[in-house]
């Protein structure tokens, strides 16, 4: 393959964004344009996954200036893989939003094609301020898109977003500049294996890893992530939860792997803070009462559960850590969407507010059903994979603790998506007969509240006159379920293809000399 | 030291704004903080061991370093198209020196 097309995957949907903003064409255009770039990005990394599956790493230098002053662009199958995930479920929320009208809001694709640029940007760089720049890029938007849909609060949310992504990108941005000035480059080839000689660098890269714990809300700095999500809209919901705390991750797995050289002296911190974060999330989803601030919390819960795999820094502890990234980025965008689909409908997604609902959307109660059987890890789903292959790691390493953890914690997490099940989809419709302020279309949408409200349905006729969750938006979720249980059957697939990236982050020496073309 | 003294009192300043409840303030706290690391990227480059690169024939170590200067810019621009974002935010919502800080 020529190298020379990875950028590609940054340009094509910027360039699509900017047409969207002026472009007043009809509306299949408008959506062509809208979900063109995410469908091509996801052919894309299917075919990068393909050719980097032996280990080759892909590099190209932007611009062609020569190695070293060049912002380099590298693609090794870790990155490939995170491309093809992250690709694909942009893809799958943009349909959902099509599905709830949301894409008919001004700007709304053409913001959302900004942020998957700026994430391919930030997993395909080798360069650290460069990463900076594309977590901005990603970031930007993103403060648009929460505030600009969603229930009541969202400018509070929206207000608490922005601070604290703000003073963690300028964290980040002070740790650069420590990089470079004990380091003299921010060049990530260059860097590799700097903080492991020099501990003025390890303090460096400390402050940027610390930035990135805070955007992946990390145990005891994942406060704002429960306080902002579950006020927006769910498909925005959905896509941020794919997105943007998973390149985080993905950002100390890579720099932790290559300027740390997975140096083991500081891998017992990772372990408590992220053994910490597995227990404090799920904790945490135990008193929430709506579908989408427990599965919230239980997203901080997972994010320890993926980054143990870094803190354990062995080859099989970066696999099961890759494949539960993977596997974690799916399932969760699936429940985000098939409880999203309900709270869109019924206009709530309140657990006492909601019930019955397995037995008129059979096929949404199997969505959800399925995907919250892979997040609490039960076979034949990849959620069973993911956690025995971290629970082998983690007792391979000898650590104890953490393993056991991460069985209490799967069981405390099953009991939250039984909750979840029976207040939402067991039972005869809502139990404390609080319907009467008559259920709305579109949660935050004026209009169609208006219109729900002129029904006027009494107590009793509520239930019947209670809208159906349209097909149209229950195939996202589907979709999703569908990959999990394929991963979960085929494991073998991803799993060798995680061995593969787990491999070239133990030995960094390809991605090293690729980047620096030697 | 001149710069290391500018920074910890534009940190101190930043922060101590930051931690007060009305939102304009807090987005002048975090513009001084985005100034402080500004200057910190600044010092980055090896302020005090180099020279302006004007009327002088010699390149490389004895010239100010571009690249330092580079990343500023940059991160001058995105602090500055975020802020005027927050500054909306702070326009378009409730007053919150007198509400609840729920």
């Amino acid at each position: 393959m020529n190298a020379a097309l990875l950028p590609l995957f940054v340009v094509v949907p910027l360039t699509a964004a900017g047409l969207l903003t002026f472009v007043q064409g009809p509306r299949w255009l408008r959506r062509t344009l809208f979900l063109g770039p995410s469908a091509a990005g996801t052919l894309g990394g299917a075919g990068l996954i393909w050719l980097t599956r032996d280990g080759t790493v892909f590099a190209h230098n932007v611009g062609l200036w020569q190695n070293g002053i060049a912002i380099p662009f590298v693609a090794d199958v870790f990155s490939a893989l995170m491309l093809w995930t992250t690709a694909l479920l942009a893809l799958v929320c943009s349909l959902f939003a099509v599905a709830t009208g949301d894409d008919e809001r001004t700007f709304f694709p053409a913001l959302v094609l900004v942020l998957t640029a700026g994430v391919a940007g930030a997993l395909l760089t080798g360069d650290l301020f460069n990463m900076f720049v594309f977590i901005e890029v990603m970031l930007l938007p993103s403060y648009g898109l929460l505030a600009m849909l969603g229930a009541l609060g969202r400018l509070k949310a929206g207000r608490i977003y922005v601070t604290v992504n703000l003073l963690t990108s300028t964290i980040f941005l002070a740790g650069v500049a420590l990089v470079y000035a004990s380091a003299g480059t921010v060049h990530l080839g260059e860097l590799a294996g700097a903080a492991q000689e020099s501990p003025a660098v390890a303090l460096g890269m400390g402050v940027v890893i610390l930035a990135l714990a805070i955007k992946a809300a990390v145990v005891p700095v994942h406060g704002w992530l429960a306080r902002t999500y579950p006020f927006t809209s769910p498909a925005i919901t959905a896509l941020f939860s794919g997105l943007h705390t998973k390149v985080a991750i993905y950002a100390i797995y890579r720099l932790y792997a290559l300027v740390f050289d997975g140096d083991s002296r500081f891998l017992w911190i990772g372990v408590v803070a992220f053994t910490l974060t597995m227990l404090i999330g799920v904790m945490g989803a135990v008193g929430e009462n709506t579908t989408r601030s427990i599965l919230v919390f239980h997203m901080i819960s997972q994010i320890g559960y993926i980054l143990l795999g870094v803190a354990l820094f062995t080859e099989i502890g970066l696999m099961a850590g890759i494949f539960y990234l993977i596997h974690h980025m799916i399932v969760k965008a699936s429940l985000f969407l098939s409880t999203g689909a309900i709270e869109h409908t019924h206009g709530t997604g309140a657990l006492d507010r909601l019930g019955g609902i397995a037995k008129r959307e059979p096929l949404l109660g199997l969505v959800f059903m399925g995907a919250a059987l892979s997040l609490a890890g039960l076979p034949p789903f990849s959620g069973f994979v993911a956690k025995l292959t971290l629970v082998i790691a983690a007792v391979d390493d000898a650590q104890w603790t953490a393993a056991a953890v991460m069985i209490v914690v799967s069981l405390i997490t099953l009991m939250s998506m039984l909750k979840i099940w029976g207040g939402v989809f067991w039972g005869k419709g809502p139990k404390s007969g609080l319907d009467e302020e008559a259920p709305t279309a579109a949660a935050g949408s004026t209009e169609s509240s208006e219109a729900a409200g002129a029904r006027e349905p009494t107590a009793s006729t509520a239930i019947l006159t209670r809208p159906k969750v349209k097909t149209s938006l229950i195939v996202p979720g589907l979709i999703l379920t569908t990959i999990t249980l394929g991963f979960g059957l085929g494991a073998h697939v991803l799993l060798e293809l995680s061995a593969q990236a787990a491999a070239n982050l133990m030995d960094t020496s390809t991605y090293v000399e690729a980047v620096l073309g030697r | 030291m001149t710069l290391a003294i500018t920074i910890a009192i534009l940190v101190a300043g930043g922060v101590y704004l930051m931690l007060q409840r009305g939102m304009v303030r807090i987005v002048l706290g975090l513009l001084l903080v985005g100034h402080a690391v500004n200057l910190l990227l600044m010092s980055a480059g090896g302020v005090s061991r180099r020279d302006q690169p004007l009327l002088q024939f010699g390149w490389g170590s004895e010239t100010a370093d571009p690249l330092p200067q580079a990343f500023v810019l940059t991160a001058i621009v995105i602090a500055f198209s975020i802020a005027i974002y927050m500054l909306t935010l702070a326009a378009s919502g409730s007053d919150d020196d007198t509400e609840d800080a729920s």
